[in-house]
């Protein structure tokens, strides 16, 4: 059996509480959430935080809304919630599509979307998800609110914008006309980490792409959008072509590492494939056919 | 020897006096979480133990400075290699003859190597203690490609070994050299490939502890241990700590899978042993996850070049093979001592030919020890694996379907006894039957037009094949000895008075289900239900002594003895019923349950009449005494060879390279089928087991020896995600010399698996010129195949 080494821990009782807690005990404080990453690493003794906050008392953390032309989620939604949830299902099948291929469902139980997003860990799925459909990350501090986009939000592998007295409490995803997402992920086994994944966002405009983002994960540092890849999308008409010449764009524009999952070659060339495969079926869905 | 299809009426009797479908007796105790496992065993005033490992694969050890971890509160000792030294503890002797350290004094050899141990109040306590002692290493460098361990100018290991002045651990042939050239020289078709089994590991799901308990006033130490081999380790443990064998009690409680990985004796055991022996409490040692993976017992790394000759009809003349074999830091290899390579000499398969040979090099590099086993039959999932593989490479070169190939070289009946040309005489075989029903099953014919079809659209479908034949249950005293321990069985049983029993094995499930095995054959023979029959194994103080479940031995050698054993016991049971009875003993005939004069049924005796009788205060026949027991040892006159016919079938996305496999066909003979609900399990769990070594399993290394498969998370498991719904079949064809006709099952899945499922990958990527490709088979490899760049897994 793995034992962490030791820690105190306190269970919080508002975001405020949290948030208080986080900003006395500093850097070397944790909040806990689902805990399918932390505890494992603490178990390793990768991560040895000294104080660990829980956060899963927070109720306000819950939800999935429609609010002021956005899906709002709260931060400590599970993967479970979001694989459920209509309204995503609804707005952003891709949700459904990653959540069917994320981990298992004991994890899926227990994780969540903040966890996910803040562990920042480049193969991680959520994070390629919201990078697709241009969410934006509320973080909270005693001072008040700040609202940063996935871009901004993903510093680099493992490190993201959110400061040691700040928490991340919500995804918004600004809800858009004719929209249509998906989501493709290789991986060696079900519930593995992915090997290459590739998110797809697009908008349609009539017979043309208005706008449209591809969010890949596993190939890089970190997961943000291609701008190339949007750029290419724009205003024109999809077709097969068009997928592969995207393909190639993401392709090209990626970094992967050989390691025990796959080649750099192999990944390149599966950032090709899985973006070509979601942004044709993320069209086939804009335009009403389930693909 | 005839060949049956498995009895019906066995499959529909509920519950069967004897053999049948029957529900497994320790199920409802293991599904409800009330098993006893090692780690759920508290004794008071009990220490627990953790292990500091190296971090690096190859390095001096320049100093050691405990200080810290000592000052830490509930630390009890800490100790060194340096400690173990002084009381001739460093070193223990592996079960090939070589040594390993216990914990590392001179140098370190493998990453994860043991360094030094924390004994402390708590198991937090021990693992925070670990993290305060401070090693010095001076780094050298490791030997990690198997490929370059016998080249000149690399360190040499094991300069422990005196006069050691290079890798090399040992040469091994079989089958005859001359012969087998002279048949490649003058063959039609000779075909070659390099063929690598990587080093994957047996993963049980409970990984490897025990429970060291020294009493100091009766000088009697009890061991709670994972153990396959209960009676072997205990005698190993006399000898290597000096406490004599009847003051050792090894107890083997529930077992969470073993896999062979619970065979060797790791350092860890010992750690915990002198540990209680110094402190004079229990301490308890429990590997966690990674420690697993990293440090115990690993499975294969063969590197193994191939070469089949055969007429250009197809009709095989020989193989021959040229194995270099990764052994490891200390060569641990758990197999008979008079084979270092196992049973790898059944290279051969189930082909009838003209001449073989082999030829291997064991070398040690900075990686952990082991080479036991993973369900492997002794090196058997190898050899399978070579000539199911060249095989189909022979069929690609030919242009022939492979399972053509396979009927036109399989084994004929008649020829059983067969004496293979490396010097194995398989018991008995029936392998066209097996391979047509398996065709048959998979609509075989109808398959090969899907695939040519698929393949006029650019869709990949492979369909691959495989026959295997297995040689299980060591064996023989005369030939096979484990540290100087023959491989024979023994077995007690025992009737109570009123007509239960419990019979004593020497063997040990790991969850093989032995509880309602045993007690089947026994009921079988004596006609006393499974329920009555208590089964118990495990405890060396209360079963005879044998050498364990490893190998798919214990049905072929502990279910001999059980159903010899029970047959002394009836023998008794007769002439006590002849008494009862008042006729003569040649006057009785024996309906499963009951003795009855012959011509007159209604004249008849239970066998719980005659268990009460031999008990009971009347007379028993002259020269007879009371009490219904009997005890054997049970030396096995050959192994028994069961065998199978595999095919599966998988899809391949052109795209991604993801393999799906879509069906699996699996026909098994395994003889006189005890139980065919415990069988089915067994090779759904070793067909699982190979989708998982042919598709996502490898441990791997980085170029410093840094073990990168350390986590289940690296290193993977199939889930019932990637595996189809298994359609399994059998034909039965008993072995000659086992008393009730059964061979081995537990690893017949394992060993022909994986050679089917790589077969059919291989057979998808055919329009890709692909002829061969390397396990584990990830969407990368393959990817790498189809684009003509496949790299070894090395």
């Amino acid at each position: 059996m793995q034992v962490p080494a030791p820690f105190e821990y306190e269970r919080a009782t508002s975001v405020e509480h949290a948030i208080a807690l986080r900003e006395r005990l500093g850097e070397e404080a944790r909040f806990i959430a689902g805990g399918h990453s932390l505890l494992p690493m603490m178990k390793l003794r990768l991560a040895n935080p000294e104080y660990l906050i829980d956060i899963n008392d927070l109720s306000e953390l819950f939800h999935i809304s429609e609010e002021s032309g956005e899906i709002r989620i709260g931060a400590m939604t599970r993967h479970r919630d979001l694989l459920d949830s209509e309204l995503l299902a609804e707005h952003f099948p891709i949700f459904r599509d990653a959540e069917r291929v994320i981990a298992d469902p004991v994890v899926r139980n227990r994780g969540t979307l903040g966890g996910s997003l803040c562990q920042a860990d480049p193969s991680e799925d959520l994070s390629a998800v919201c990078t697709a459909v241009d969410a934006s990350c509320v973080i909270r501090s005693t001072s008040g609110e700040r609202v940063v986009s996935m871009s901004d939000f993903h510093v680099g592998p493992y490190e993201t914008a959110v400061g040691d007295a700040e928490m991340l409490t919500e995804i918004r995803i600004p809800l858009k006309a004719h929209a249509g997402s998906a989501y493709e992920k290789v991986e060696r086994r079900a519930g593995d980490w992915a090997v290459v994944s590739a998110g797809a966002a697009v908008w349609m405009d009539g017979d043309v792409i208005a706008d449209g983002r591809v969010g890949l994960a596993a190939v890089g540092p970190n997961t943000t959008s291609i701008g190339p890849v949007s750029d290419a999308l724009r205003g024109v008409a999809p077709s097969e072509d068009l997928y592969r010449r995207v393909g190639e764009i993401a392709a090209a524009n990626c970094s992967p590492q050989t390691d025990q999952r796959g080649t750099a070659a192999y990944k390149s060339h599966l950032a090709l494939e899985l973006t070509r495969r979601s942004l044709r079926r993320a069209v086939a869905r804009a335009q009403g056919q389930e693909a | 020897m005839t060949t049956t299809e498995p009895s019906p009426e066995a499959v529909e009797e509920e519950r069967p006096i004897g053999f049948g479908r029957l529900l497994r007796k320790e199920d409802p105790r293991l599904i409800r979480g009330m098993g006893k496992f090692v780690d759920d065993i508290q004794l008071p005033g009990m220490l627990h133990l953790a292990i500091l490992r190296s971090p690096m694969a190859h390095a001096r050890i320049v100093s050691i400075d405990t200080s810290a971890a000592q000052a830490l509160p509930k630390v009890v000792a800490v100790i060194t290699g340096a400690d173990l030294a002084e009381k001739g503890l460093a070193w223990m002797p592996t079960l090939s003859n070589d040594v390993q350290a216990v914990l590392a004094t001179d140098k370190v050899r493998f990453q994860h190597q043991e360094v030094a141990f924390v004994v402390a109040e708590d198991r937090y306590s021990a693992r925070d203690a670990l993290e305060l002692i401070d090693v010095e290493y001076e780094r050298l460098d490791p030997v990690i490609d198997v490929r370059t361990a016998l080249d000149a100018d690399v360190p040499v290991i094991r300069d422990d070994l005196e006069g050691k002045t290079d890798n090399h651990i040992f040469d091994w042939e079989t089958g005859d050299e001359a012969a087998t050239d002279a048949v490649f020289d003058s063959a039609d078709v000779v075909v070659s490939e390099e063929i690598i089994y990587p080093r994957v590991h047996p993963a049980p799901m409970e990984t490897c502890g025990c429970i060291a308990d020294f009493e100091r006033v009766a000088g009697k130490l009890t061991l709670w241990c994972t153990s396959q081999a209960p009676h072997a380790h205990r005698t190993v443990y006399a000898l290597v700590t000096g406490l004599p064998e009847h003051k050792i009690r090894l107890i083997a409680p529930d077992i969470g899978g073993g896999f062979g990985n619970k065979v060797p004796i790791y350092p860890g055991y010992v750690c915990a042993i002198v540990a209680s022996l110094v402190i004079g409490k229990p301490v308890k040692w429990m590997e966690d996850r990674t420690e697993n993976l990293v440090s115990t017992g690993f499975a294969r790394d063969y590197v193994m070049k191939a070469d089949i000759a055969a007429t250009k009809e197809g009709k095989i003349l020989a193989v021959r093979t040229d194995v270099l074999a990764d052994h490891g830091a200390f060569n641990g290899v758990a197999a008979p001592v008079k084979y270092p390579a196992g049973f790898f000499g059944v290279f051969t398969g189930s082909y009838d030919l003209e001449a073989a040979y082999a030829k291997m090099t064991a070398v040690y590099t900075n990686k952990a020890p082991g080479g036991v086993a993973y369900a492997c039959s002794f090196r058997i999932t190898e050899a399978v694996y070579l000539v199911e593989r060249i095989v189909d490479c022979l069929a690609y070169e030919l242009g022939m379907d492979p399972a053509e190939l396979r009927l036109k070289n399989l084994l004929k009946p008649e020829q059983f006894p067969y004496s293979t040309k490396t010097g194995w005489v398989y018991d008995s075989g029936n392998y066209e039957p097996a391979l047509r029903k398996a065709m048959e099953m998979a609509g075989y014919d109808e398959l090969r037009r899907e695939q040519a079809e698929k393949r006029e659209r650019g869709e990949l479908m492979g369909i691959g094949v495989s026959f295997f034949t297995e040689a299980v249950g060591a064996g023989p005293r005369k030939d096979m000895d484990i540290l100087g321990l023959g491989m024979a069985d023994g077995c007690e049983l025992r009737i109570h008075p009123t007509g239960k029993a419990v019979i004593r094995l020497s063997v040990k499930s790991q969850g093989q289900g032995h509880e309602t095995t045993f007690a089947q054959i026994v009921a079988e023979e004596i006609g006393i239900p499974p329920e009555d029959i208590e089964v118990l194994e495990g405890d060396t103080d209360n079963t005879p002594f044998g050498l364990g479940t490893y190998g798919s031995r214990s049905t072929p050698v502990s279910g001999a003895a059980a159903a010899l054993v029970t047959r002394k016991v009836r023998d008794k049971a007769q002439i006590i019923a002849s008494g009862m009875l008042e006729v003569s003993v040649a006057d009785l005939e024996w309906n499963k349950g009951s003795f009855s004069v012959k011509g007159d049924p209604s004249k008849s005796v239970t066998i719980q009449d005659i268990a009460m009788r031999a008990h009971g205060a009347g007379d028993l026949p002259e020269g007879i005494e009371g009490g219904l027991e009997a005890q054997i040892c049970y030396n096995p006159e050959n192994l028994t060879y069961p065998f199978g016919a595999y095919i599966c079938v998988v899809d391949v996305d052109p795209g991604t390279a993801v393999v799906k496999v879509r069906r699996f066909i699996a026909v098994d003979d395994c003889g006189t089928q005890i139980n065919p609900m415990i069988i089915e399990g067994q090779v759904h769990g070793g067909l699982t087991d190979g989708v998982g070594m042919a598709t996502m399993q490898m441990i791997a290394f980085d170029e410093d020896g840094n073990c990168l498969s350390g986590s289940l998370m690296d290193y993977l498991i199939p889930t019932a995600l990637e595996v189809p719904d298994w359609e399994t079949g059998y034909t039965v064809t008993p072995s000659p010399h086992h008393p009730i006709g059964a061979k081995g099952i537990g690893e017949s899945a394992t060993v022909g698996s994986p050679p089917a499922v790589v077969n059919a990958i291989v057979d998808a990527l055919k329009p890709y010129g692909v002829r061969h490709a390397d396990m584990p088979l990830t969407p990368s490899r393959v990817w790498e195949a189809m684009q003509g760049n496949h790299t070894p897994p090395i």
